[in-house]
């Protein structure tokens, strides 16, 4: 399985930014085999960043022990309707997707 | 001979600080030392935050018998104030560095993450909040394949 698209909702309460984020990652440990037996090699998200109206607000580091396609839930504090949220993620194979969306 | 010295000197917090350098971009990045630590002790000696006290200002909200290891909700919520960063911890996963958050300006020191557990085991939070640390931590239990256990 590939990397794939992302998804994400973020709603205001008050000045807080809910975020929910889902991404299309197969998150493979390393310690799976495949059909003939053969180890299915690592392949997992490293570094994901919250960004509001461009600056980083989280940056997290995971590790293959994050379920595969990954949901991350988030709250950002002094965010206001129009403001822009974007969701990006890096993985150990160096692929990276990003997501944004405006505040409502 | 005042000149050569101050030559000598600069030549050497130069090189002090290409030393420096490649481990600020390390740590920019992904801490490898302390994800492929394979006990807790270590992965917070690699994260340098060994030594938190227990606090019960750090809230877990996990299921108590997750009968899927393959995806078991963890929610995090620091509220001691200032808090910068969390560490999420599966005890006793191969690896047992989960996860770990830093936040800026405003971020709520808040996360929900989905986590792969091998076996039962604590999750423990370590939460970095004015230069201290604190720690909490919470068992859940794993029913594999729901055979009991």
């Amino acid at each position: 399985m590939a990397a794939g698209p992302m998804k994400m909702r973020a709603t205001l309460k008050g000045d807080v930014a809910d975020v929910r984020v889902l991404m299309s990652h197969p998150m493979e440990t390393g310690q799976r085999k495949d059909g003939a037996g053969k180890p299915i090699p690592m392949h997992f998200i490293q570094n994901v960043t919250v960004s509001l109206n461009g600056k980083p607000v989280i940056e997290g580091q995971i590790s293959q022990a994050v379920s595969r396609n990954p949901v991350f839930s988030f709250r950002v504090k002094g965010a206001k309707a129009g403001d822009k949220l974007e969701v990006s993620w890096l993985d150990n194979k160096g692929e990276q997707n990003k997501t944004e969306t405006a505040l409502a | 001979m005042d000149a050569f010295r101050r030559l000598t000197l600069r030549a050497a917090g130069l090189l002090a600080l290409a030393a420096l350098a490649p481990v600020r971009a390390l740590a920019a990045g992904w801490n490898k030392d302390a994800f492929q630590s394979k006990t807790p002790a270590d992965a917070l000696k690699a994260l340098g935050r060994s030594g938190a006290s227990d606090s019960a200002e750090i809230l877990i909200e996990a299921p108590q018998i997750a009968e899927n290891g393959a995806v078991v909700p963890i929610e995090v919520t620091s509220r001691i104030p200032g808090t910068k960063s969390l560490a999420v911890l599966i005890e006793k996963n191969p690896f047992p560095l989960a996860a770990q958050f830093d936040f800026m300006q405003g971020a709520v020191p808040y996360v929900k993450v989905n986590v792969k557990m091998g076996e039962s085991s604590d999750v423990r939070v370590v939460a970095e909040a004015g230069g201290r640390f604190y720690t909490a931590a919470r068992e859940v239990k794993v029913t594999i394949g729901g055979c009991g256990g």
